[in-house]
């Protein structure tokens, strides 16, 4: 059965939640332009979650963003709707198009609306157990020949589909934050996956204008595996300076030189935010389980004990994790003892800075170096200068660039990642950074 | 053609700031001033300039589509807002697209020349960004001929009438000179708007405007000969000037210096249903500017200043050859020349015009005229230029070459 097929049939389960909306903004939106494209075919999209709210909240989502891109593919529409006589402002076409995208919805609490489903995507909570909850009793609902794609960050794949009787018709198709956006869509094919599905989510992955990096499955993938990892790292620098210099500061320049010395998009405290501490510390879970390797951390559990979460909120802001945040900006940073923030301002922070050392010269940042056509000239320079800086900033982002560098290199020789290039380009595109860890700037 | 029936002047200009992107102030996710505000604003601050505002006895103001953006009709009525003494006087909207606030100037002159009044308050207004450019893309294509070219034309109509224009220039003269003179006419206008506070590309920073004109036009996203710099912008604002026979100002308490005289005036309308005959030319624009020249009794070399409406940066290259400043085709070297810029032999649009000042609609035809009586009667501030000849021009144009008034004022 081809792609075209089964997009008649589709069904996203988890579709209320981060991921999973915008997986569901993606799959709507190509079978609305599908739809007008093949008017004597049906489309439908299923979409699963147990939230109610959450469900309104998407349709609501998907209408925005469907009226955005049928803007954006004005001419794609004008195309369209050629031959209807009725439509002729661009107004006209944008609504319908959106009308067109709403009527192919269907939402639902319970995976019986799934059970028509040629290709199901899967974006639920990241537990093992859920997981195996959902794919059980998909498998007793489903057809034979439906297809599973799972957007699981971590959990292995092979162990998944034979414990719930789907032996081949699981592929891990992994989609970065937020989806709709993201180009990277990380491709785990577990030992038994069937050749058809692998071709289908090639197929698929183009349809959707991703890029694929094909990962092995064994648990945190290359994505998982590279972040969990240099968080972890970074927890035990907070943990190695805290003793002196007090945990507040420690955690702020270990912040500070993720962000601004190895010029990355955000400090890796907000990263870990960003993501959740608590999806950030199931996920250590899941991979300390199955790669016996301890990946555990007491200060996340003191830190989730708190009822700190980081996240967002349903807006999109952020939520206070590790830093507080005023307007989507970094404001504090939280001292776990009291589960109270310190402002970013203030002898301490002074000190801190002072401590820190200046960085090199001249002064770049992510966001600059993000649209110079110049930028791998100046990250050059930059690396060049830290090398030859006796500052703690300095020592400090030699440090993390060459822990990120072996989280890398250990990547490949575990098999975790094909080569050096594949962890390069998931760091690169999934993580926005403007280097992969496995570069020879600071080895 | 004969000489006007009577004399006419024009007195009390003023306009409010062009409100849109480029403007340091404009925030699209916030709310800002409507209709209402402008009328009040810009009608206000010409009646700041005369005497006693009840001596007004009619109000004309030009829109175009205030029904759609602002979801407003009436506006005639509106006016009221202005001053309380426009309460049980006449007033009338009046329409022509673009050339709403000719239209509304042609108007009023007529009434003055009628007798039946002595000072007419003469307003534009556009509220634009109350939708996105796309849509705005929709409203403004009303100015074409729905009916017969809506349902096939560009999604950006307008932008994509111009760009068959540019490219039809370009086969004409060479597609190097005409990006290059439509470049020259970008910067020109950014460099005019710089020097008017009220203009919307007075925060303009950037520093090689002719590298920024000579970017290349994206045919799938845009369109095929046009870049968006070539384009004036979505706007907000209004225009107010008041139109009156001599005995007219005079009961102002006005000076004769503080007044420009209405030396000729063309009015012209093209068939709307039938596409341009040579899309390398403004043949309506020629023959209302033609018109009143001819009125006026002066030839064009006798003008020292120009307002053209260049809605798009080729429609300022062709009104310039549509005055007789240049043959056909040599618009685009007259231009890169510099004849056009502030310290040209032909200064035009010294206020920055459509591109640069900005382009709310209905009051575009009522700001031009505003700054040519701010140039001939020595009020242009910065945008002043040095004046030893007697008369200024304007074009204001509707839609593709459609509907055109033409003045020509004296000092």
């Amino acid at each position: 059965m081809d792609l075209s097929r089964r997009l008649e049939q589709v069904a996203v389960v988890g579709a209320a939640g981060k991921m999973g909306s915008g997986i569901a903004l993606l799959l709507a939106l190509e079978l609305g332009y599908r739809g007008l494209e093949q008017p004597d075919r049906t489309f439908i999209l299923n979409l699963v979650d147990m939230n109610d709210a959450g469900l309104q909240g998407l349709v609501r989502y998907i209408r925005a963003q469907a009226a955005k891109d049928g803007e954006k593919q004005i001419n794609r529409l004008r195309a369209l709707f050629r031959d209807r006589p009725d439509l002729v402002d661009n107004q006209d076409m944008v609504q319908e198009f959106v009308f067109e995208v709403l009527l192919r919805l269907r939402t639902g609490r319970t995976l019986a609306l799934a059970e028509d489903a040629l290709l199901v995507f899967e974006a639920a909570f990241e537990t093992e157990e859920v997981k195996q909850t959902i794919y059980r009793d998909l498998a007793a609902r489903c057809r034979p020949e439906t297809f599973f794609f799972t957007n699981t960050s971590s959990i292995p794949l092979q162990g998944l589909s034979e414990a719930c009787g789907i032996p081949g018709r699981l592929i891990g198709f992994h989609f970065y934050n937020p989806p709709a956006v993201q180009k990277l869509v990380e491709l785990i094919r577990p030992r038994d996956c069937a050749p058809e599905l692998a071709g289908l989510a090639g197929e698929l992955a183009t349809l959707l204008r991703k890029k694929t990096v094909p990962a092995n499955d064994i648990a945190g993938f290359i994505g998982n595996g590279h972040f969990i990892r240099d968080g972890l790292y970074a927890i035990r620098e907070v943990e190695r300076l805290a003793p002196e210099a007090g945990f507040v500061p420690a955690l702020h320049l270990v912040e500070r030189v993720s962000r601004d010395f190895l010029l990355r998009p955000m400090g890796i405290f907000q990263l870990i935010d960003y993501v959740g501490i608590d999806v950030f510390e199931l996920i250590t879970r899941v991979m300390s389980r199955h790669l016996g390797e301890d990946l555990r951390s007491g200060l996340l559990e003191r830190v989730l004990a708190r009822g700190i979460k980081g996240g967002q909120d349903s807006g999109g802001s952020p939520r206070d994790g590790f830093l507080k945040y005023l307007k989507g900006k970094p404001a504090g940073i939280l001292d776990p003892e009291s589960g109270t923030y310190a402002e970013l301002a203030g002898p301490w922070f002074q000190a801190a800075e002072a401590k820190l050392g200046p960085a090199p010269e001249p002064a770049l940042s992510w966001k600059a170096l993000s649209r110079d056509p110049a930028a791998p000239a100046r990250l050059d320079a930059w690396f060049q200068a830290l090398r030859g800086m006796d500052t703690l900033g300095a020592g400090m982002a030699r440090r993390h660039f060459q822990a990120s560098r072996a989280t890398g290199l250990n990547l490949v020789r575990q098999g975790v990642a094909n080569s050096p290039e594949d962890v390069n380009e998931v760091l690169k595109l999934g993580f926005f950074h403007l280097y992969g860890p496995i570069t020879d700037y600071l080895a | 053609m004969r000489p006007m029936p009577k004399p006419v002047f024009l007195a009390a200009g003023a306009y409010t700031v062009s409100l849109g992107p480029g403007r340091r102030e404009f925030n699209p996710r916030t709310a800002r001033p409507g209709l209402e505000h402008y009328i009040r604003e810009a009608g206000r601050a010409a009646l700041a300039q005369i005497g006693d505002p009840a001596l007004i006895d009619e109000g004309v103001i030009g829109n175009f589509m205030a029904a759609r953006f602002n979801r407003q009709g009436h506006l005639g009525s509106l006016m009221t807002i202005v001053h309380p003494s426009l309460e049980y006087k006449p007033a009338l909207r009046v329409e022509g697209a673009c050339a709403s606030g000719g239209l509304a100037l042609a108007t009023g002159i007529k009434s003055v020349l009628s007798g039946l009044a002595e000072v007419v308050l003469v307003m534009g207004v556009e509220v634009q960004n109350t939708v996105k450019a796309l849509y705005c893309a929709d409203y403004l294509a009303g100015a074409g001929h729905y009916e017969g070219e809506r349902k096939d034309g560009p999604a950006f109509f307008f932008p994509g009438k111009f760009s068959e224009r540019a490219g039809a220039y370009a086969a004409r003269i060479g597609p190097a000179p005409a990006r290059n003179a439509m470049a020259r006419w970008y910067r020109n206008a950014v460099e005019h708007a710089r020097l008017n506070p009220a203009a919307q590309e007075y925060h303009n920073t950037v520093p090689d405007l002719m590298a920024q004109g000579l970017t290349p036009p994206n045919p799938k996203g845009f369109t095929e000969h046009l870049n968006l710099f070539d384009c004036s912008k979505v706007s907000d604002g209004a225009a107010a000037i008041l139109v009156a026979s001599e005995a007219g100002w005079r009961s102002l308490g006005l000076a004769r210096e503080d007044v420009v005289q209405v030396a000729g005036m063309g009015q012209c309308t093209a068939n709307l249903t039938s596409p341009p005959a040579d899309l390398t030319e403004l043949t309506t624009s020629r023959m209302a500017a033609a018109q009143a020249l001819a009125q006026a009794g002066i030839p064009i070399r006798a003008v020292g200043v120009f307002e053209v409406h260049d809605c798009f940066t080729i429609s300022g290259l062709l009104s310039v050859e549509a005055l007789g400043l240049a043959a056909p085709g040599g618009g685009a070297e007259l231009v890169l020349g510099g004849a056009t810029a502030r310290a040209g032999e032909c200064p035009t649009n010294t206020g920055g015009g459509l591109v640069g000042y900005g382009h709310p609609t209905g009051a575009t035809g009522v700001r031009m005229a505003v700054d040519l009586w701010r140039q001939l009667t020595g009020r242009a501030g910065d945008c002043q230029v040095p004046l030893d000849k007697e008369h200024g021009i304007m074009v204001s144009m509707g839609g593709n070459d459609r509907t055109v008034v033409s003045l020509v004022l004296r000092r």
